[in-house]
């Protein structure tokens, strides 16, 4: 009844072509901005405590939006499927960590940004089997990058300067004078820090995948060698799509470790996350912004839903719990891709469709 | 830097000529962990044969399989029944897949049928963690007969040790092997299983049910996935980190091609002894634990030069 986009006529190619043409669209996302800028740092989500909603469901589901639309940008967008995403937030994190200890007076924010593009480097240089392989090959080429850096974490002691617990424990570090990392920092900054980091990534992805590099990316997907006949080039396209998901996930990377987990040791780059992100760009929508955040957000929350429920109403172990949830998601994924193989965002997209015509049914 | 050079080039030739019986040694171990992949790379080649799908659950059904077989018989069901009971739950499994999952996705891109192989493994890990727990087992190998000692062989003075299980999972490897050639070349059902997977179509037309030949690759898979956990398991143990080794079926399988099974076993023999050859001899340059990425840095570099594997059909593409 109020979603309808009767009478707004678009008079300028610009109009036409922006990002949210629909103005209740664009109502909505001030809305949606609104309250987490304004209402999430101050009040927390309704009915959970404040610390537990900032640090254990919106801090994380931030950090890890980021990491889907990076993984999304691979997959969804250019179709080259990646299990090393884990290894490449590693990249992120471990590089931000040496800056930190190179320019110790720097601004973190511009170092966390910066670690991004050794990331996009080391994806880029792991995505070059993929200019002559592809689809399960290349899976076997992203594993090699997961357990080789993962491996590099564990031997290379000049990663994490010479600690002996072979852990990067982050320093404090202050941005106009509020402390942002460290473990005084207080929840809402690193909150607002986060959210400000996806917020701008996000317009950032947006843009490129509307853009001629995202349509190049696109054409790749759908037929490479058709692409390749009508002048996109597979070498930039390619690499391009495996440095900007790098970048993103080397980003998402070093926030979780430098905003999130205060510490970290290659257990939280293994393999495993690697698979976990890949549900969540599944779960989302491949090839969709709006579905990576939907995607990260389900994915991480389910599982601390269900064990709360589990120990609350039934007063059944956490252990058993995790088993659980674990095989939920795995039905849900069968699931979901058998009923709607585009994901969360699909259904989100069939929603608003009811919702212009609605209430007829055509 | 000349010294650097030595130890690349020189140095591991020299080791391995004054010490030839430890060299065998390694050679030896080399080959059973090459066997070993080359049974999981098996699993893989005969569903990706039969339906185009790549199953990454194949690592997680060999250690449900040996944790299925072990926690029956802690249960107190005889070995031999267990055994029994076991292959009667992987042919559940087959069947359920193909029911629940593998029907409902037919005509879907390959894409989509390997994630759903993704969660069918996220399943089977919560599954099998809530059934018979997290903690490491010890497979019952004297308990199915197999051999557990070893022999020492002495040529010229030096000493090679072969654990008897290695040497029955070697031979075992080999009968499973031949058996599956025979089935394949000689009964009415491997025929039908080739045609599927020459050309799917066809073999619908001349009235060779899909649905059944699915079911029996998928068992068959989880057979060759019984054997590889038993062996395993009797070798190490059966946990569930034997998942992430059986990932290493994934370069096997880039050797030796997607579809070619012996690729499989070739591709599995050339990893796993130049995996341990690497680890023992050039392994300290790096300092240790390369056994984790040599696999598939190999594979990777073998990528760049024959795309296909070894054995692969030549790939051709049209728009």
């Amino acid at each position: 009844m109020f979603y309808r986009e009767a009478g707004q006529f678009k008079s300028s190619y610009k109009e036409d072509m922006q990002a949210f043409p629909i103005r209740e669209d664009r109502i909505g996302i001030i809305i949606w901005l609104l309250l987490a800028y304004l209402y999430v740092p101050f009040f927390g989500l309704p009915g959970l405590e404040y610390g537990f909603a900032l640090n254990a469901i919106m801090i994380p589901v931030l950090i890890f939006t980021i990491t889907a639309i990076g993984l999304n940008i691979l997959v969804g967008y250019t179709g080259q499927i990646s299990l090393g995403t884990g290894a490449f937030m590693g990249v992120g994190a471990y590089a931000c960590y040496k800056l930190t200890t190179y320019f110790p007076e720097t601004n973190i924010i511009i170092l966390i940004l910066a670690s991004g593009f050794v990331s996009a480097f080391v994806g880029a240089l792991f995505g070059l089997p993929s200019l002559r392989i592809k689809g399960f090959y290349l899976v076997v080429a992203t594993l090699a990058a997961q357990f080789f850096l993962e491996w590099c974490f564990i031997r290379v002691g000049w990663l994490y300067n010479y600690n002996p617990s072979g852990a990067i424990e982050v320093p404090q570090r202050e941005v106009f004078g509020y402390v942002v990392t460290g473990a005084s920092a207080e929840p809402a900054t690193r909150y607002i820090v986060v959210l400000s980091i996806l917020v701008l990534l996000t317009v950032i992805a947006g843009n490129l995948v509307r853009g001629r590099i995202g349509r190049s990316w696109m054409m790749i997907r759908d037929m490479d060698i058709a692409a390749e006949l009508i002048g996109v080039r597979p070498l930039r396209a390619k690499l391009s799509a495996f440095a900007v998901s790098s970048y993103y996930c080397g980003v998402s990377g070093a926030l979780m470790v430098f905003l999130w987990l205060g510490a970290a040791e290659v257990e939280s780059f293994d393999v495993n996350h690697s698979f976990l992100y890949l549900f969540m760009v599944i779960f989302g929508g491949l090839g969709s912004i709006t579905g990576s955040y939907m995607g990260a957000a389900f994915i991480w929350t389910f599982p601390i839903v269900l064990k709360e429920l589990g120990k609350s109403l039934f007063d059944i172990d956490p252990i058993v719990m995790e088993n659980v949830s674990l095989i939920a998601i795995g039905i849900m994924i069968v699931f979901i891709l058998i009923k709607e193989p585009h994901g969360l965002a699909r259904l989100w997209q069939l929603g608003k469709q009811k919702l212009r015509i609605w209430p007829f049914a055509h | 830097m000349d010294g650097l050079i030595y130890d690349i080039f020189a140095d591991p030739f020299v080791q391995m000529w004054q010490m030839p019986d430890f060299l065998i040694q390694v050679v030896w171990e080399g080959f059973v962990a090459g066997i070993l992949y080359a049974l999981i790379a098996l699993g893989f080649v005969l569903i990706f044969k039969a339906s185009g799908i790549f199953n990454f659950a194949q690592g997680i059904m060999v250690v449900f399989s040996g944790l299925t077989l072990v926690g029956l018989y802690e249960l107190g069901v005889p070995a031999f029944l267990a055994l029994a009971i076991t292959l009667a739950v992987m042919y559940a499994l087959a069947f359920s897949v193909e029911r629940l999952v593998l029907r409902n996705l037919v005509n879907q891109p390959d894409i989509i049928l390997f994630m759903a192989t993704i969660g069918l493994t996220n399943v089977l890990i919560g599954a099998g963690q809530q059934i018979f727990g997290g903690e490491t087992k010890t497979m019952i190998t004297e308990e199915l007969f197999l051999p557990t000692g070893s022999s020492v062989w002495e040529p010229g003075g030096g000493l090679v040790i072969f654990q008897h299980i290695d040497i029955a999972a070697a031979l075992i490897a080999a009968l499973l092997i031949v058996c599956l050639a025979l089935f394949f070349s000689k009964t009415k059902v491997g025929r039908a299983l080739r045609a599927v997977a020459d050309d799917h179509q066809a073999s619908l037309s001349v009235g060779i049910s899909l649905n059944n030949i699915w079911v029996i690759t998928w068992f068959a898979a989880g057979i060759v996935a019984l054997v590889a956990g038993i062996m395993w398991g009797a070798r190490s143990d059966v946990s569930f980190s034997l998942q992430i080794i059986a990932l290493k079926a994934l370069p096997v399988l880039v050797l030796g091609g997607f579809t070619s099974v012996p690729g499989a076993i070739v591709g599995g023999l050339i990893i796993g002894i130049g995996e341990k050859l690497f680890e023992i001899y050039w392994g300290p340059l790096f300092g240790s634990g390369v056994e984790g990425w040599f696999a598939y840095v190999i594979a990777l570099i073998f990528l760049l030069f024959r795309p296909q594997g070894l054995f692969g059909e030549k790939i051709i593409e049209r728009v």
